[in-house]
């Protein structure tokens, strides 16, 4: 039974086709790294997967049960958590006050509850250590690294045992170093069986990690195949609509 | 699981390091080097009974308002209207016992009152989107009229059957050698101390001055705080209102004005960054004192009171000065 299955997703906001005709399946623990250029539809695509548009056509599923999701919130409940590329983290909190932000663990009854820091700091310390990443839950998260923060943000979604993890360019804004730390942290994801949604521009990325690729040119999907079958320079020109569709 | 303990007692920063940068201790500091110096210069007047119990119960009218203040700017934003809040509730709580109501019910309406301001200042903040600044400057203006209204302007100074109980609250010790003022204060602060680092909604207060986004993104009710925090600055104003006339002894309607930059002042001074995101309660008190030294220390000392607002000024950009190099150093 695949994680997430589109059947024949369109989505049209007035007389512009953003996405039209696309699908495929994504199976449990597979990372796949959707590329296209700016425009392409690639993120109209994950804002259907996450709630934020309902699709004008199509069936989106998620363990073989249709969904209808009208908000973020409702994708959440089925299990998909969007890691922004901003990250939407507090500068001035610790990294475990970040990862257990609007779900924090009290202890105590009812008014008398307070914060329960020690289980907050051993909990997302376990996170940070499935994670492998050597980030400190009671650092700042403004003196951390590009890669510690990424780690914040993913750990935040494996709290929430995420089925499906979708990630906005993680690697766009970071050092060379840090790319390795965020590759290793998919790599961890898909480890657990979490599918991982890799959206791209960065080509060493994706053959780096993902184990299939989805290229959308126009708001269609012209491929979608195995890494180890494909090339950069295959995916480069299918972007560039150099090469029309992956044979 | 010794790795996993490992890496939760792990820090980057000290606890020593963490002191230094942290404002309110080096106001503690200037405030303790301050009073012993005067001492010395004053030949002992400064630290008199008499002299130190003036500076902690003036230091604590200003210091009950920055600790609401302080959760105000924690999340970025700003009251200007606590001044006249702190006349309003003290000429409702005034009119009410005049009326010869008991204390009790002076209280509770000045504090209602006091409530409802701040309510309706954080409705048009956090659901309007209303700029804080200008709201709570239409608010000032708002708050000192209907405090005039009430009063036709007069000054109250008779409070009815319970006279002589309001007037112990203001200049009584509950606590031999402590002035009420004081204990109030403390209490207070002790109480915003613990909402702050123990409770959610001391931690979400946080979390909207460190990003907004990231608060709503992750599904804290930022909008339901906000008027909280609105609803917590205007109480601390009436709380004081009822401390104020309570050991003034009588109201008029030029209390408290111009107040509300002092607590700003305070409250940066004690640590709270006008940015969003930073603050305590302990610092809020300590700002508070710091602010009465200097005041009080110039009356002493002989100098020209005139002089008194270019010193409190240069303590706010000597504040502003030390969160500067203590960010630099984090950046850098």
């Amino acid at each position: 039974m695949p994680a997430l299955e589109l059947t024949h997703v369109a989505k049209h906001f007035g007389a512009i086709q953003a996405v039209s005709d696309v699908s495929f399946t994504l199976e449990a623990g597979e990372v796949i790294g959707l590329m296209g250029d700016n425009g392409a539809g690639k993120s109209t695509l994950v804002k259907m997967i996450a709630g934020n548009f309902l699709p004008t056509h199509g069936k989106i599923a998620i363990d073989g049960r249709e969904v209808v999701m009208h908000r973020p919130v409702e994708a959440r409940r089925h299990g998909v958590e969007i890691v922004h590329q901003d990250l939407a983290l507090c500068n001035n909190l610790t990294a475990a006050a970040n990862v257990f932000l609007g779900r924090e663990m009290r202890k105590g009854f009812g008014p008398f509850s307070v914060l329960d820091y020690a289980g907050m700091y051993k909990r997302s310390a376990e996170v940070f250590a499935e994670l492998k990443s050597e980030t400190r839950p009671r650092d700042l998260i403004k003196m951390m690294s590009g890669g510690q923060r990424q780690a914040v943000a993913i750990a935040r979604t494996m709290l929430s045992d995420a089925k499906i993890v979708l990630m906005d360019e993680p690697t766009a804004a970071i050092s060379v170093r840090q790319v390795a730390e965020v590759l290793n942290l998919i790599r961890a994801l898909r480890d657990k069986g979490i599918t991982v949604v890799l959206i791209s521009h960065r080509m060493p990325d994706v053959f780096g990690v993902a184990d299939r690729v989805i290229v959308m040119r126009r708001g269609h999907k012209v491929a979608d195949k195995k890494t180890a079958d494909s090339s950069p320079e295959e995916v480069t020109a299918l972007i560039t609509g150099a090469l029309e569709k992956a044979d | 699981m010794s790795n996993i303990e490992d890496a939760i007692s792990r820090q980057e920063t000290t606890l020593v390091t963490r002191l230094l940068t942290s404002q309110a201790f080096l106001v503690l500091l200037a405030v303790l080097v301050a009073s012993v110096a005067l001492h010395f210069a004053t030949n002992g007047v400064f630290s008199s009974d008499r002299n130190l119990f003036n500076i902690t119960r003036n230091a604590t009218f200003v210091g009950i308002i920055a600790l609401g203040m302080t959760f105000v700017i924690i999340t970025g934003g700003i009251d200007l209207s606590v001044g006249s809040v702190l006349m309003l509730s003290s000429m409702v709580c005034a009119k009410v016992m005049n009326a010869g109501y008991g204390i009790e019910y002076g209280i509770a309406a000045a504090l209602s009152a006091a409530l409802l301001v701040g309510f309706v200042n954080g409705v048009m903040i956090a659901y309007l989107r209303f700029p804080p600044f200008v709201v709570t400057l239409a608010m000032m203006s708002i708050a000192r009229s209907l405090g005039m209204v009430t009063s036709q302007n007069t000054t109250i100074s008779k409070f009815g059957p319970d006279h002589d109980s309001l007037l112990w609250i203001g200049g009584g010790s509950l606590i031999q050698g402590v002035p009420n003022p004081v204990l109030i204060a403390l209490t207070l602060c002790a109480i915003c101390a613990f909402v702050l680092s123990l409770t959610r909604f001391g931690r979400y207060v946080m979390a909207i001055g460190g990003s907004e986004r990231a608060a709503e993104a992750t599904g804290v009710p930022v909008r339901q705080i906000k008027v909280g925090v609105y609803m917590i600055s205007s109480l601390s104003a009436g709380i004081c209102g009822v401390v104020e006339v309570a050991w003034l002894g009588a109201v008029t309607t030029n209390l408290g004005a111009g107040m509300e930059l002092q607590v700003i002042a305070v409250a940066v001074i004690g640590g709270a960054n006008l940015a969003g995101g930073s603050g305590t309660a302990i610092g809020a008190i300590i700002g508070a004192m710091l602010i009465e030294i200097i005041r009080n220390s110039l009356g002493l000392l002989g100098i020209n009171a005139y002089w008194q607002g270019t010193f409190i000024g240069s303590a706010i950009l000597f504040a502003v000065l030390f969160d500067r190099i203590a960010n630099l150093r984090r950046d850098g």
